[in-house]
């Protein structure tokens, strides 16, 4: 394992530092006095390395980050998991806004609040689905343009009576899943998403996120488990399909131009390219 | 005669075809993939539908007996100088669909000035020697990035050492680089032309904002990996694979509005290329939704340059609007090696009409006012300068560089190297000529060996012209063309138009 001390250190100090250890064999890190270093695991690669990280780090944590594990024991800024492909990081804290933009892959756990537009335009494709589950409540604009992927809010840390959610709730939303602990309020709702309750199959992809945010973060399954989730999911993949408008000569209507009499005597009024 | 509701009439085109002449092998048929001709089969003759006609003339290019001929539409609107056809059938199309028209391509208007047009070169006679660029050598290779303003040395007197670390730069051979246009836009047979070209040509192509596609990983050196609003086929390995990477924040054709794939175009390979599952929706939001600010936009560049370690230059390309100077001013103290400026003639695979026609600022005048803005700062040195929106030719080119830009893009000029009639109908994916469009009947029409030859055609031509024109000033570098606007005059501008264009009216010597 490797100490590096951050206090005093520029973020591509400690990023050099960093990625030449790498480069030599080093897996295991652990980095004290972290004080809004930017940057921290961006582009790495590798899945068996792991960062943990002591106190604060700064915007970007694990961006375009590819297979490492980076474990937060503070709490992190904006951007983590900007572009992210794969890994898994836990924040023992809380997190800023714009999380998870654009991720396509891997795990992320935190323990209490994010910031706004967490969880902006996720996307999964085949084997890469981006997984985030926050134990504490979100900002406004919580999975907007959401393409793929799954959010889950639990709102452990939300005083009685209060939303754990903010306004623009899953606006935009054209793909993915977000679990959301308890009612949302229909106010707060996005027009291109719809609650539903929980069927088997999302008790499936649930179970074991829950159960790993437990055993990171030292919570009873059986307490989160109490009160019911929502689930909400996009109304349409084309949300904005019916606003535009290819042009002049789609309108064109070919029954009207040709004589009706060619079709009702089985010949095809038109060959589309696609026959042949 | 048939009844027709208002819209179908006053179309563009006929198709007029010589029936004497008309073999009846039905080519203009398969040809047609906007389904204007068909078979006739109770009258045993070819007719079209004019009005499905987009005017793109492949099956006159491909009638074996010469027997079509697209025609203009002689049937008009009664003339009216205010209330053209253009906007008389945006209004039913509006009425007919209450949507938002689109269009492919670059702003088409005539009525806005096109400045390239009234500038002229300057030439040598008598006083000062042409240089004949068959026989004495001519230098188009020019770096891009942040070439720094001074080069300091090791104060040890006794040995001399430079203390400069350089940033990446770019390495362009020909000032010329294949602008954006993603796989899904286009299709990789044309990628692979440009990709293939670029290489062969010591310069760069742009992957626009839809990854890049395993076969062309080869490429990789010489390819701008692009990193947009909607991060498609973004990933560690991409960005480590190009020679630059490319922040898009903007496009001229389409300033301030983001992009949108639909679901029927993302079809296998484009799937796993921008990584979405097939069918779905590939929509780029407006803005980077982690940048409000130059800050933020510093953020995304250092995010970048630490995932490639300081390896590779990274630029911000944005639209030209009207407060670019300022805005460039900002780019480049966020950080970026290069700036892209696109201008408002620059083409697009899909953008709403109203946009394309109404929004942004000529890119003749964006490049004048940010290479002055820049040199006023003292930081033009720290980045390049690239002239991106409506290049049509070698002229266009070096008018821009003139202006005060260190490259070009070019991506409609290589698409009509190929073979575009600039139909405008990107937006439907049902291009003829096997373009903008990834319909596999369709794309095959492109062939990438071909596709090479006449891309490559085109750039060695324009090389020749600028090598001509560069000679005929008396200049032997491009870099001595770079921001020299005495080498231009001003024809038919107002004063204001000069002046911000910092050129003198023909006529008035140096």
């Amino acid at each position: 394992m490797k100490v590096i001390d951050a206090k005093n250190l520029h973020y591509r100090e400690l990023n050099t530092i960093i990625y030449e250890a790498i480069q030599k064999g080093e897996k295991h890190f652990r980095i004290e006095n972290v004080l809004g270093q930017r940057f921290i695991g961006d582009g790495l690669r590798g899945e068996d390395i792991l960062i943990e990280v002591y106190g604060t780090p700064g915007n970007d944590l694990a961006a375009f980050m590819n297979g490492p594990t980076i474990r937060v024991y503070g709490n992190a800024q904006d951007g983590v998991g900007n572009t992210m492909n794969a890994g898994k990081i836990f924040i023992h804290g809380d997190a800023g806004d714009v999380l998870f933009y654009g991720m396509r892959g891997g795990e992320v756990y935190i323990k209490g609040d994010v910031g706004y537009r967490v969880g902006i335009h996720m996307k999964e494709y085949m084997d890469f689905v981006p997984k985030a589950v926050i134990g504490g409540c979100a900002g406004d604009f919580f999975g907007e343009y959401m393409a793929g992927g799954i959010l889950v809010l639990l709102g452990l840390t939300a005083q009685k009576g209060e939303p754990i959610t903010g306004d623009y709730l899953s606006t935009g939303m054209h793909g993915g899943r977000i679990y959301i602990r308890g009612k949302v309020d229909p106010s707060t709702l996005g027009k291109e998403a719809k609650p539903f309750d929980l069927d088997a199959e999302d008790e499936k992809i649930l179970r074991p996120l829950l159960e790993n945010f437990c055993k990171e973060f030292g919570y009873d399954m059986k307490e989160i488990m109490k009160v019911p989730f929502t689930k909400l999911i996009p109304v349409s993949k084309r949300p904005y399909g019916k606003h535009y408008v290819p042009g002049w000569h789609t309108l064109t209507n070919r029954k009207q131009l040709v004589p009706s009499s060619y079709e009702e005597n089985g010949y095809p009024a038109t060959r589309s390219v696609r026959d042949r | 005669m048939l009844y027709q509701p208002t819209v179908t009439n006053f179309y563009d085109f006929r198709v007029v075809r010589d029936q004497e002449r008309c073999i009846k092998c039905q080519g203009c048929v398969t040809q047609c993939s906007f389904e204007a001709n068909f078979w006739d089969a109770e009258r045993e003759k070819i007719d079209s539908i004019h009005s499905k006609c987009v005017g793109c003339h492949r099956c006159e290019a491909y009638c074996p007996t010469d027997a079509i001929s697209i025609q203009p539409n002689p049937s008009a609107f009664r003339p009216h100088g205010y209330w053209t056809k253009r906007e008389i059938r945006n209004i039913y199309l509006n009425a007919e669909t209450g949507a938002i028209g689109l269009t492919g391509m670059g702003n088409d208007m005539s009525t806005q000035p096109t400045y390239f047009d009234r500038m002229l070169f300057d030439a040598c006679q008598v006083t000062n020697p042409s240089i004949d660029p068959l026989r004495e050598p001519m230098e188009l290779r020019t770096y891009m990035g942040n070439r720094g303003r001074e080069v300091p040395v090791s104060p040890d007197a006794t040995k001399v050492e430079l203390s400069t670390k350089l940033s990446p730069l770019m390495k362009l051979d020909i000032p010329i680089i294949f602008g954006p246009m993603s796989f899904g836009s286009i299709n990789l047979n044309v990628q692979k032309a440009l990709a293939a070209t670029a290489q062969a040509y010591g310069t760069y192509w742009s992957t626009g904002e839809g990854g890049l596609h395993r076969s062309l990983y080869k490429y990789g050196p010489n390819t701008i990996v692009q990193v947009a609003s909607g991060r498609f086929g973004v990933h560690e390995e991409y960005l480590k694979a190009g020679g630059a990477i490319e922040i898009k924040i903007g496009q001229g054709a389409k300033p301030g509005i983001g992009g949108h794939l639909p679901g029927e175009k993302v079809l296998e390979e484009i799937s796993k290329t921008r990584m979405i599952p097939v069918g779905s929706d590939a929509i780029s939001p407006a803005p980077h939704h982690d940048i409000y600010s130059i800050e933020d936009l510093r953020q995304l560049i250092y995010a970048l340059k630490e995932a490639t370690r300081y390896e590779k230059p990274v630029s911000v390309k944005v639209a030209a609007v009207h407060n670019i100077a300022a805005i460039a001013s900002g780019i480049a103290r966020a950080g970026a090696d290069v700036i892209v400026v696109d201008g408002y003639r620059g083409g697009t695979g899909a953008t709403p009409t109203i946009v394309r026609e109404h929004t942004g600022i000529p890119i003749e005048i964006a490049i004048a006012v940010v290479d002055d803005r820049l040199r006023q700062e003292g930081i033009r040195e720290n980045v390049g300068l690239v002239a991106a929106g409506g290049i049509r030719s070698a002229a266009d080119a070096l008018k821009a560089i003139a202006l005060g830009a260190d490259a070009v893009y070019v991506a409609s000029a290589a698409l009509i190297a190929v073979g575009c009639t600039m139909c405008q109908q990107c937006h439907t994916g049902r291009c003829a000529w096997g373009i903008t469009t990834n319909d596999p009947f369709l794309a095959k029409r492109q062939n990438p060996e071909i596709a090479t030859e006449r891309v490559s055609n085109m750039l060695r031509a324009w090389q020749i012209e600028m090598k001509e024109v560069l000679g005929s000033m008396g200049l032997n570098a491009i870099e001595s063309l770079r921001g020299n606007r005495e080498r231009l005059r001003a024809v038919g501008m107002t004063k204001e138009e000069m002046e911000v264009l910092g050129l003198k009216m023909a006529g008035i010597g140096m």
